[in-house]
């Protein structure tokens, strides 16, 4: 008797649906992603318990670098339609008398890392092409009392966006008095509050430890 | 379903040139997919970093004859952060013959339960309203939370008041770890000071008490 023989035919199943999915969620997960700009400097934030997280826009964030070079950065985030970098850099211009060109204005707007250049170099900056070059470039931005660039930035940022917050993203192994000089400059401005940027860690903590 | 009808027409007898399957296998797709989707989630979750607020005092200005504010010695703890991840500390006021710094670390048996010890009345609130809270027996909204502890905070008077100093040689990872504790323990009064010239010296005595010994371990 001649068996029936099954089809070894594999059940399949129909993915389509499933691929139209994944495909919109892709989709999604991809238009909603913040690409961040590469930091020009390295930081390794120290941990903290706080679950706060930071802000998008209205930020202006002073960086501090594992070798001691003070970087600044202006971020509205989203919001370009107020081009506070600009402003913000236009001023800056003003004071150290060096005008600069639209290009350069415009240039400065799209880069959105933070800078650790003098102003004196800022044009030579603007106008690298090379990242290697850049870097070069990056001495940080000099907080001595003859030459306070960092106070007339954070001055002038405060001026353009007064709704600014500050926030400060210190590398773990920086010594303590440097961090206590930008403390120090913020606070000459009137700045009383701060943002410091960590990461997470979570600890427990229960009373029975002491008892 | 469009499987089964080919296989059954070819079973008719006639010869019918054999359909062509029309489908792609689309699970190397959807693998990829998938893949994709994990690391977007993820880079969009995990990317935000943190922000810990902290508030400083106002400055008093050189030119302003503000005298600053008088806090009673008994409930003054000083905590100095020394260099390589020590902390020191020491109640009152500092006095050069009689003060010793005790040394600590920011481990959790560390500089915590110095501070929990002296905070236990108001960390003990904290606590109970927290669970209170979420055990339901308080009914409170979730933005309404943050500004009740902090007025537990506010009422809080006895609890110490923490001065806290750094080395010149202590990293700003210190910095930030004593503000954790801080906050960890819901210290309610904290501030920053400069160091003055008695605690240096009575930092440097304490490194150089430490130095002789661990050297002599070594032996």
């Amino acid at each position: 008797m001649p068996k029936i023989k099954l089809g070894h035919k594999s059940p399949r199943i129909d993915m389509t649906p499933m691929v139209d999915l994944f495909t919109l969620l892709l989709t999604f997960f991809i238009l909603t992603a913040t690409f961040r700009p590469q930091e020009s400097a390295t930081v390794d934030t120290p941990f903290s318990v706080s679950e706060k997280p930071m802000m998008d826009a209205n930020v202006m964030t002073v960086l501090i670098a594992k070798d001691n070079k003070i970087y600044f950065n202006v971020d509205n985030g989203p919001d370009t339609i107020l081009k506070f970098r600009p402003k913000i850099l236009a001023e800056m211009g003003k004071r150290y008398n060096i005008e600069f060109t639209e290009d350069e204005l415009r240039l400065f707007e799209k880069t959105g890392t933070s800078v650790g250049v003098p102003i004196q170099d800022m044009k030579k900056y603007l106008a690298s092409r090379d990242s290697d070059e850049k870097i070069a470039l990056e001495k940080g931005i000099p907080i001595d009392s003859a030459d306070n660039q960092l106070a007339l930035w954070i001055l002038f940022a405060r001026q353009v966006n007064p709704a600014v917050q500050t926030m400060i993203k210190g590398d773990a192994d920086v010594p303590f008095p440097v961090v206590r000089e930008v403390l120090d400059i913020l606070q000459d401005k009137n700045v009383n509050r701060f943002n410091l940027i960590t990461s997470l860690r979570v600890v427990e903590v229960t009373e029975e430890i002491t008892e | 379903m469009a499987d089964i009808q080919v296989e059954e027409k070819s079973k008719g007898g006639k010869k019918k040139p054999k359909k062509g399957d029309a489908r792609v296998d689309m699970t190397p797709m959807v693998d990829l997919m998938s893949l994709l989707i994990t690391f977007f989630m993820l880079t969009a979750a995990f990317s935000k970093p943190k922000v810990m607020e902290i508030v400083l005092p106002e400055k008093i200005k050189k030119d302003e004859k503000v005298e600053p504010p008088k806090i009673a010695e008994s409930r003054t703890l000083n905590i100095i952060l020394g260099p390589e991840d020590v902390v020191y500390w020491y109640p009152g006021k500092a006095d050069p013959d009689v003060t010793v710094l005790q040394e600590t670390d920011f481990s959790p048996t560390g500089i915590r339960q110095v501070l929990l010890e002296r905070n236990r009345a108001l960390f003990r609130k904290i606590d109970q309203f927290e669970k209170d809270v979420i055990s339901g027996k308080i009914d409170i909204r979730q933005d309404s939370l943050r500004s009740a502890i902090s007025q537990l905070k506010k009422d809080d008077d006895t609890g110490p008041i923490v001065l806290i100093k750094a080395y010149k040689t202590s990293k700003y990872k210190n910095f930030v770890d004593i503000i954790d504790e801080m906050s960890i323990v819901g210290i309610a009064r904290y501030t920053f000071t400069d160091i003055d010239w008695i605690e240096e010296k009575l930092v440097v005595d304490a490194i150089n008490r430490a130095a002789p010994v661990a050297s002599g371990s070594v032996q």
